[in-house]
């Protein structure tokens, strides 16, 4: 059974590191934006795989979705660039991208034959039985107000961002 | 803490150590702003897997997920200005290049 979740686990992580070397790689952005949600999904079924189903649930909604559909409407009002430009641009990024797979497979090693035995971290059990409910109403609930501000701040600055001269002036009329 | 849940941990900081490699990766070795936001995203992938093992591994994983909900909020937040940041300067540039960021005014 352990064997099993440890293998689970390996796989999924693999399959998260590939999907996010893929988003890096690939010279399209819509693309990269594709892997971007694969990414996400395959995080939120770490998560799911690690009992943290709240936080999977979000991830998949608001990062596979939200966030993919932002992407995705920035890469729309952005004009494409010239299909020859594009080409040179594409051999550019090869040229630049090839040393990615090296530097990890080296990054990896060296994590790997350093770092296994990495911590013993302290295994505090204080509120370990809480639900989500109770540790974000009860002992997170200054988040929530933190996060609330967030989103209004967020709100207010795109507002701001896409305020075009002719709104101000008309404002300004009134 | 087991020998299977040391072992789950240190495999999981490595795979996410990586990641944060590949995301520092695209930032760094790209001028596109939308791939750098994208490097961005991926490094908060990183952060949220590795607070999501914390809490597995300490057994807390009810505040592990207040903060990576906290997280998510944070995320999005961000992603949406910067997208609108990055729409506004092509408006301005007509190129998507990091670089001619100096040129915005105002």
């Amino acid at each position: 059974m352990t064997y099993d979740f440890n293998t689970m686990n390996v796989v999924l992580l693999g399959m998260f590191l590939a999907a996010g070397v893929w988003t890096v790689m690939t010279s399209h952005l819509l693309k990269s934006a594709i892997g971007l949600a694969v990414t996400s999904i395959m995080l939120t079924l770490l998560l799911f795989h690690l009992k943290a189903t709240l936080a999977g649930v979000f991830e998949l909604s608001v990062c596979a979705g939200l966030i993919t559909v932002i992407f995705i409407s920035a890469i729309s009002l952005t004009k494409p660039v010239a299909e020859t430009e594009a080409r040179k641009m594409k051999m550019k990024r090869l040229q630049r991208f090839i040393f990615l797979p090296v530097l990890l497979f080296i990054a990896g090693w060296l994590l790997s034959s350093r770092m296994i035995h990495l911590t013993n971290p302290a295994h505090t059990v204080a509120d370990a039985a809480a639900t989500v409910q109770q540790a974000l109403w009860s002992g997170r609930r200054f988040d929530l107000v933190g996060q609330i501000l967030i989103i209004l701040a967020g709100v207010f600055g795109i507002v701001v961002l896409f305020k075009t001269k002719d709104s101000v002036d008309g404002d300004k009329k009134q | 803490m087991s020998g299977d849940m040391a072992t789950f941990f240190s495999v999981s900081v490595i795979f996410a150590v990586l990641m944060i490699c590949a995301a520092l990766y695209c930032i760094l070795a790209t001028r596109n702003l939308i791939r750098i936001l994208i490097g961005m995203e991926l490094m908060t992938k990183s952060v949220t897997l590795l607070l999501a093992v914390g809490g597995y591994i300490s057994g807390q994983m009810a505040v592990a997920q207040t903060y990576i909900i906290t997280l998510i909020v944070l995320e999005v937040v961000v992603i949406a200005i910067a997208a609108g940041i990055v729409i506004g300067s092509f408006r301005h540039n007509n190129d998507m290049d990091a670089g001619r960021m100096n040129n915005l005014k105002g």
